[in-house]
């Protein structure tokens, strides 16, 4: 089913009724999301990413704008009318009930053309519960579950009534670092089979580029930028956009334009072309610095660390804004232990020009804004 | 010798644990509950304390100690001797106890007499009536009305204290209001004036319903006694599911309405289930309370507790305090006794059920 929604807004009074100010969780959130894709919703908590998933399960009422599923208007329709399946952060499976209970429970309450015998059901249930391989666990309490196996329960129930879109709350919150690898993977899997349309909510921008197909990043209520996973990493729209994605994150330096050269303290480390003259922020990947015993930028050499693949170089430099410069080469490259500078070239598509007041990117030489996702992708 | 003093000492601590099990259950049913929450509490903290310290030498200790032990020793544990021991003595008449020297036989007299009387019997079926009926209406109405009360917002704080107010009102002004609620002066004449229960179901076309006067029915007295019972007995109830309600995670609703679950199966699939402890602790407090009804009865009906001309409205424990009244302490006892089983074994039936029904 496609989703589409239409300059989407959320603002909740203040709590405070003197004051009149009010909080603006999304503000004018535009997005197309094609038939059956797996969507990511990223960002810092408190950006209004929950607040987005929520007014699309309709849990909650845009003030303003309009939610599409398919060519339908399901802006006013309860979620009980929407065909969602919803899976909380922490699951909300009821404790009373056995797992067979709880995939159960949605289809029980189908009504008229959609009801169902006991046959049916029970088909239906174990085959949702084979889907997410708990088809053995059926006669258990959720109590009795591990965190991973809780959730596939969660999944399992939110899919047994075969919703138009399933949305996910921060569906690995809860899981430790080995579950969380394995679940993404299996949410991954599940969506694959299932074809259902999925938008899940998360802030780790890992797990997001992981498994999504598109991937939409968020910063107080504004949508930043919507694009694939590796096309937002290799071109971030703004510097809040290239510092949210990537591990190790970008380095970020101040640097100047002047006349065609781009500078990171005193020295020239490219040419940029036709940018304007003017103080910008350089954001350069940790895999765009090359080592040469030439190169254009020094930096203070503090820590070398060998992760057997590559080779991680933390430095220093006085233009630096983040706290120390991570870069990441090929293990080839031997640096001389005992050195005390280091000396890069930049690759020039991973650096990345921005704005000193707007923070907006400023593209150069071959550089050129993204393009918008295409429907069919 | 210091074996034979462990020994003693063992004895001593053996028996006072016991003793004090036994006064424990004991005055759940005997002692107003000023002396279960303070003295109990304090004295079981301290006792406790003691023991676990090994503090027996200290005289301080049993100093800040004695006003409990005290208390609890002339007024708990005593009478429980006491009530054994009359329940077995046949003939036992305390008169002749203060006389001195009269020797008492062992045996089941007073029970097989308690049993034998048939107003006994009345009281017995008054209290099983009267216990069977409250006891799930209150559960019933108590749970719907928390529900109620949960889901509202304005005025939310003014009902709960509206509804929480019969619980802080002085049981037999309650009564004697209910009497003026329900009287009728000058039945079936032409001048009758009617209570204003009459003159609400007059509005309907019902016939004025002769509740409490002389010559009533005795299910129209039951009834009365079953609306008063039930609606003091519900501001206790609707705290106690109010409370579990609240700590109800909402997230359990949410996921219900998003799998578009009716309303009323919202309730009996997870509220009811989610609140079964604290239903299961409402209707065994409930009903140990209804097995001790008493002063409900004499609020409304006086110390006759009938209806003039009407049958005996009298309880369990009414007829232990009307045989102590009659100097005949031994069939007080047994019937204490008595009432202490049936107690004990409805607490016991309810105690398997819930563990069974019930999802911690």
């Amino acid at each position: 089913m496609k989703v589409e929604l239409q300059n989407l807004t959320k603002i909740f009074p203040s709590r405070n009724k003197k004051s009149n100010e009010e909080v603006v969780a999304v503000s004018d959130f535009n997005l197309t999301i094609p038939d059956g894709k797996l969507v990511g919703l990223l960002g810092p908590s408190g950006c209004g990413k929950s607040t987005t998933l929520y007014m699309i399960s309709g849990l909650q009422k845009p003030t303003a704008g309009k939610i599409f599923f398919g060519d339908e208007d399901v802006t006013e329709l309860s979620p009980e009318n929407r065909g969602i399946g919803l899976v909380f952060q922490n699951y909300a499976l009821y404790p009373h009930m056995t797992v067979k209970q709880n995939i159960l429970f949605p289809l029980q309450n189908l009504k008229g053309a959609d009801k169902m015998t006991k046959e049916q059901m029970h088909e239906r249930a174990y085959k949702a519960a084979r889907l997410v391989q708990i088809d053995e666990l059926m006669d258990r309490k959720p109590s009795e579950l591990s965190g991973g196996q809780q959730q596939r329960v969660a999944i399992a129930r939110a899919l047994v009534k075969m919703p138009r879109v399933l949305l996910l709350d921060e569906p690995l919150s809860n899981l430790d670092a080995r579950l969380r690898l394995q679940t993404r993977e299996e949410i991954r899997r599940i969506q694959k089979e299932t074809g259902i349309t999925t938008i899940f909510v998360t802030h780790d921008q890992e797990e997001a580029m992981s498994i999504s197909d598109v991937i939409v990043v968020m910063k107080l209520g504004v949508v930043q930028q919507v694009g694939k996973p590796q096309e937002i990493y290799d071109n971030p729209i703004n510097l809040f956009v290239a510092k949210f994605l990537g591990t190790p994150p970008i380095n970020v330096f101040d640097g100047k334009v002047k006349d065609g050269a781009l500078y990171i303290g005193e020295e020239k480390v490219l040419d940029v072309g036709k940018v304007n003259d003017g103080r910008v922020f350089v954001g350069v990947r940790p895999e765009g610095f090359v080592p040469a015993e030439d190169g254009a930028l020094t930096c203070k050499l503090s820590n070398v660390e060998v992760m057997g693949r590559d080779v991680s170089i933390v430095s220093s430099n006085k233009a630096m804004l983040s706290q120390t410069i991570r870069s990441i080469v090929d293990a080839d490259y031997k640096i001389s232990v005992g050195a005390e500078y280091v000396k890069f070239n930049l690759k020039p598509h991973k650096v990345f020009l921005f704005d000193e007041y707007t923070e907006e990117r400023i593209y150069f030489g071959s550089q050129s804004a993204p393009t918008p996702i295409d429907e069919e992708m | 010798m210091a074996n034979a003093k462990e020994k003693v000492k063992g004895w001593f601590i053996e028996g006072f644990v016991k003793t004090f099990i036994v006064a424990w259950i004991w005055q759940t049913f005997c002692v107003k509950w000023v002396w279960q929450t303070f003295c109990v509490k304090w004295f079981w903290k301290a006792f406790c304390v003691n023991i676990l310290y090994k503090k027996f030498d200290s005289y301080k200790a049993w100093l800040y100690l004695s006003p409990a032990i005290i208390l609890l020793l002339i007024f708990t544990v005593w009478p429980i001797f006491n009530t054994l021991r009359m329940a077995f003595w046949e003939r036992y008449n305390m008169l002749q106890e203060i006389g001195g020297t009269l020797k008492f036989k062992l045996g089941f007299k007073n029970f097989v007499d308690v049993i034998n009387y048939p107003r006994f019997i009345q009281c017995l079926k008054n209290t099983l009536l009267l216990c069977v009926l409250t006891v799930p209406l209150s559960t019933i109405l108590a749970l719907v009305i928390a529900v109620c009360l949960n889901s509202i917002k304005p005025l939310s704080r003014f009902l709960q204290t509206i509804f929480f107010l019969p619980y802080v009102t002085n049981s037999i002004a309650i009564g004697m209001v209910f009497e003026a609620m329900f009287n009728i002066v000058g039945y079936k004449t032409p001048e009758a004036s009617v209570g204003i229960i009459n003159t609400v179901i007059g509005f309907f076309g019902i016939e004025p319903i002769n509740w409490i006067n002389q010559g009533s029915a005795y299910w129209a007295n039951i009834t009365v006694l079953v609306i008063y019972i039930v609606w003091n007995a519900l501001p206790f109830k609707i705290l106690i599911l109010l409370g579990g309600l609240q700590s109800v995670n909402k997230q359990y609703y949410e996921a219900a309405k998003v799998d578009s679950t009716p309303r009323l199966r919202v309730f009996t699939r997870i509220t009811v289930p989610l609140l079964s402890p604290m239903i299961a602790y409402v209707v065994i407090t409930g009903f140990i309370g209804g097995f001790k009804e008493y002063s409900s009865i004499v609020g409304i009906f006086g110390e006759d507790m009938q209806a003039v001309g009407g049958e005996s409205l009298n309880t369990m424990v009414g007829y232990i305090y009307d045989s102590l009244a009659r100097n005949q302490q031994g069939r007080a006892s047994a019937a204490a006794l008595i009432l202490f089983g049936i107690i004990f074994i409805v607490t016991m039936i309810n105690l398997g059920v819930s563990k069974k029904k019930t999802h911690y």
